[in-house]
């Protein structure tokens, strides 16, 4: 089985002004992820894993250097240009991010922003790209999709509004779809439908998705596979219920001791030890700011 | 157990205007809760549901349309002046993010103090050890009294914020939200705190969250909300375990759990 997503010793770190080493974001990540597959990465705020997600779109920013070997479909995306990138975006990859309202324009009705993502790419007249995203509205679960393709966003819910950006990201029916929290912002019982929906729409088209999370929860729900990341490196690999069941790195051991939902009533909670916490990381990047700040 | 604080038919409608003369729904429908002291009511529900609007509403920070507050006996509405200050003192909030509700000039020290000062705690030679005391008792080490809020870490920041509401010696407090901004490793430190603080102290807690895996940890008590009213009470366990209402089931269906 080939692998969609192929990465190799991926490292990305970014330029600073005053930091002649700057420290990682990712450090040699190696990953293969298989078509059809949902792989989860899972880590806390600062573990590199948007950096990652980030980098296999090409959405870093011009300070960011990126080391070793992402590839998607065989292709090199490490040094691919601005133009090349531009039409793989939408296309052969999509990405979904966590606030649905931030991805659509509020002012332009939600049907042409999803016929706008086809005749981007296609050469397919007005009429046969309207066809095609209420067919998409529909397939993503937006009730009378036809009469609801001239609405503008702020008339659709929070998790109509995902359904949407789904609809759009999948509208060229993409190998890859990256999703970089999806559900964060959604009330529970809204999460499991879009989760759900994330989990269908693979199964029927075979879309490769890579989901990027901080809930270990979410990760259960629908991933085949799931990888942890902290200070930015990958520390673990490993099927869902096996890394639940079997967690083999410390780190990941004291994540899952560290959920309440699992825990006893009224017990303290384990503390994840210091040499893995993630605030005593932070105390240090955030004593190197407070640093370069006085310097400057 | 003897009752701290008694809510009883609260209702709440914003108005906002709607056209053709329609009511918005209500953002509290009847409400009626009760504390003890010393224990911790767990508030849950989804977004809309009306749980920030009751906090809100007991904190006296939103002025109900009808219905009652009732802190020790006495109704929180029909309080001015020295009295609502004595009740302030009494009842203290922690909120999501305490970004907001920290000055972002002020060391946070000096956010601490403010509330000593404002209630004439102590001599003002002394709430400068006091200051210190508390952040002690929240797991801060005192040395970062001097800094800025952006020069701190999420859980830090809201140790502050506890702090802050710890100054007064409060027996309540309303926590909204209080863990849902931080990760999973330093959410568990807070809710560790919180915990102790309740032991410690003996101060009695509303904890308002969409996060039933986190209610059901720190609760002796649980009120689901939904729609502005109260759709289910009672013991943790019993909510948890035989959930009776619907929606609860619902609700408890969709927790993404690690199996």
């Amino acid at each position: 089985m080939s692998a969609v997503l192929s990465m190799r010793n991926v490292g990305v770190s970014f330029r600073t002004a005053d930091a002649a080493q700057p420290a990682p974001a990712v450090d040699g990540v190696s990953l293969d992820i298989h078509r059809g597959e949902i792989f989860g990465i899972v880590g806390e705020s600062g573990s590199g894993k948007s950096t990652l997600a980030n980098a296999v779109m090409g959405l870093l920013p011009p300070n960011a250097l990126v080391s070793g070997s992402i590839r998607v479909n065989d292709r090199e995306v490490v040094g691919l240009s601005d133009d090349a990138l531009r039409s793989m975006r939408g296309d052969e990859v999509s990405m979904i991010f966590q606030d649905p309202t931030a991805s659509l324009d509020p002012t332009w009705p939600v049907g042409d922003q999803i016929a706008e993502t086809i005749r981007a790419h296609y050469p397919v007249n007005a009429r046969d790209a309207k066809a095609r995203a209420i067919a998409l509205m529909g397939e993503v679960g937006i009730a009378d999709a036809a009469a609801r393709y001239g609405d503008v966003p702020h008339r659709f819910s929070g998790g109509q509004r995902q359904r949407i950006v789904i609809a759009a990201a999948l509208a060229n029916n993409p190998q890859l779809l990256v999703a970089d929290e999806p559900t964060t912002a959604l009330d529970v019982t809204i999460q499991a439908q879009v989760l759900q929906l994330i989990d269908r729409l693979r199964r029927d088209h075979g879309t490769t998705v890579l989901l990027i999370t901080h809930d270990l929860g979410v990760v259960s729900m629908v991933s085949d596979r799931v990888g942890v990341m902290y200070g930015g490196r990958l520390l673990e690999t490993a099927a869902t219920r096996e890394l639940f069941a079997n967690p083999s790195h410390p780190y990941t051991r004291a994540l899952l001791a560290a959920n309440p939902a699992g825990a006893p009533r009224g017990t303290r909670l384990p503390v994840i030890p210091a040499a893995w916490n993630i605030e005593s990381l932070r105390e240090a990047e955030l004593l190197r700011a407070a640093a370069g700040a006085v310097n400057d | 157990m003897t009752e701290l604080l008694r809510v009883e038919h609260l209702r709440k409608s914003y108005a906002t205007a709607l056209p053709w003369g329609r009511k918005p729904p209500p953002a509290l429908n009847d409400v009626s809760v009760v504390v003890e002291r010393g224990k911790t009511l767990g508030l849950v529900g989804e977004s809309g549901s009306g749980k920030s609007t009751l906090g809100r509403c007991i904190l006296g920070l939103t002025r109900p349309d009808s219905g009652a507050v009732i802190f020790d006996g006495v109704e929180v509405q029909a309080l001015s002046g020295r009295a609502l200050a004595a009740f302030r003192r009494r009842v203290q909030p922690v909120f999501q993010d305490p970004f907001g509700s920290l000055d972002p000039r002020w060391p946070v020290g000096r956010s601490v103090r403010e509330s000593l000062d404002c209630f004439g705690i102590g001599t003002p030679a002394d709430r400068e050890r006091r200051v210190l005391d508390l952040f002690d008792r929240v797991g801060l080490n005192p040395a970062l009294a001097g800094r800025l809020p952006t020069h701190l870490s999420g859980g830090q920041r809201q140790r502050v914020g506890i702090a802050a509401a710890l100054a007064s010696e409060p027996e309540l407090i309303i926590a909204d939200e209080p863990v849902s901004a931080l990760d999973m490793s330093v959410q568990a430190q807070i809710l560790n705190l919180l915990m102790d603080l309740q032991q410690d102290l003996g101060v009695a807690s509303i904890f308002i969250t969409h996060d039933l895996g986190v209610v059901e940890h720190v609760s002796d008590n649980i009120a689901v909300m939904y729609r502005g009213s109260i759709v289910e009470m009672g013991e943790t366990e019993a909510v948890m375990n035989h959930p009776q209402h619907d929606y609860t089931r619902t609700l408890l269906a969709a927790i993404p759990r690690p199996r």
